[in-house]
């Protein structure tokens, strides 16, 4: 669409010591009209604490027809995942 | 009606009656942010008419209720001021009624957090801090149309010009502000004038607009002495429960 401003991606900490989560998009001017309608649209019910918003041209993803040699060859490494530790009995806050 | 109701009254119409206005714009702006944008700023009016509504309510003791007093009163009744009946006209005018309110009820609020009615002081402590947000939408979209295009300053300039007339009345006192500020409990409306002169006109240069010239002010609706625009308002926004007195929420 013609004169549409351009798109931003929207980021929302939930609370102090949480990362910030991606909660969707919006369109706006500039970076401060950005935030303030990412206020508006996404902490309406006290849902954050902290916004980023960065331009969606800015974000680089990867291409779904590479995802079998991005992310294929970690399937079958079992020994990353931590499976194959035994907690000793008596063990707390773990 | 004791000075104390009219003086709780005059905050909570003005909050209510653009409250309305804005509530007229939902589902029209140009983009679905501002729809929203617009919408939350109605609402949170909405909130803050409740309280001061609710509260002259309480303070006139005959039983009348938030709803009742929007409701069931005639123009004539009511006290806002007269710039918040203005129409919502284009963008233009709908931005520059907002930042010429906001930044006076923000500053008026200020002032009201320091009463020594402590339900008054509470109610202008929360209403404060949406209205900061409020008047920085409205400070950003006031640069915004003044600073951007030839079509958009035009409309901005002119917006200004026409409710330029409207702004006097914000700082203009009479007995009940007399009375109030007296009693520590309100203060008088020509406390705001010179603050609110200095950021609109600052905010004016920066959006490349001119300041109005000094012109007769308009005055009365805190008295009651209305517009006609508020008589249409009144009708949309009565003609529900006047029709049908036993309709609940």
């Amino acid at each position: 669409m013609k004169n549409q401003w351009p798109q931003w991606e929207v980021f929302v900490r939930s609370e102090a010591g949480l990362a910030h989560k991606h909660v969707g998009s919006l369109h706006a001017a500039d970076a401060r009209m950005a935030l303030e309608h990412a206020r508006d649209l996404y902490t309406r019910r006290n849902e954050g604490v902290s916004i980023w918003v960065v331009k969606s041209e800015n974000v680089h993803a990867t291409d779904p027809q590479e995802s079998d040699e991005f992310f294929g060859p970690s399937e079958d490494k079992t020994y990353r995942f931590p499976t194959s530790y035994h907690v000793p009995e008596g063990v707390k806050h773990l | 009606m004791s000075s104390h109701v009219e003086y709780v009254l005059r905050f909570g119409d003005s909050a209510l009656v653009l409250a309305q206005q804005l509530s007229g714009l939902v589902a029209h702006s140009p983009i679905m942010e501002e729809d929203v944008a617009i919408a939350n700023v109605s609402l949170d009016l909405f909130g803050q008419a409740r309280l001061w509504l609710g509260y002259a309510g309480e303070l006139e003791g005959a039983g009348r209720d938030e709803d009742r007093l929007a409701f069931h009163r005639d123009a004539s009744e009511f006290r806002n001021v007269l710039l918040v009946e203005r129409p919502n006209g284009d963008f233009a005018s709908t931005t520059v009624r907002g930042y010429f309110y906001d930044l006076w009820s923000y500053l008026a609020l200020g002032n009201l957090t320091q009463s020594l009615d402590r339900r008054i002081a509470a109610i202008a402590e929360k209403s404060r801090k949406e209205t900061a947000y409020h008047l920085r939408r409205s400070e950003d979209w006031l640069v915004r149309l003044g600073d951007g295009t030839e079509e958009s300053h035009a409309r901005a300039q002119r917006a200004a010009s026409e409710l330029w007339p409207y702004t006097g009345e914000l700082f203009m006192g009479d007995d009940v502000d007399v009375e109030m500020a007296r009693q520590g409990i309100g203060f008088d409306p020509e406390r705001v004038r010179e603050p609110w002169l200095e950021r609109a006109r600052l905010a004016l240069a920066t959006a490349t607009l001119d300041v109005p010239g000094d012109s007769w002010m308009q005055h009365g609706g805190k008295q009651g002495v209305h517009t006609e625009a508020l008589g249409y308002l009144l009708a949309e926004m009565q003609v529900l429960p006047r029709s049908i007195p036993e309709a609940v929420w």
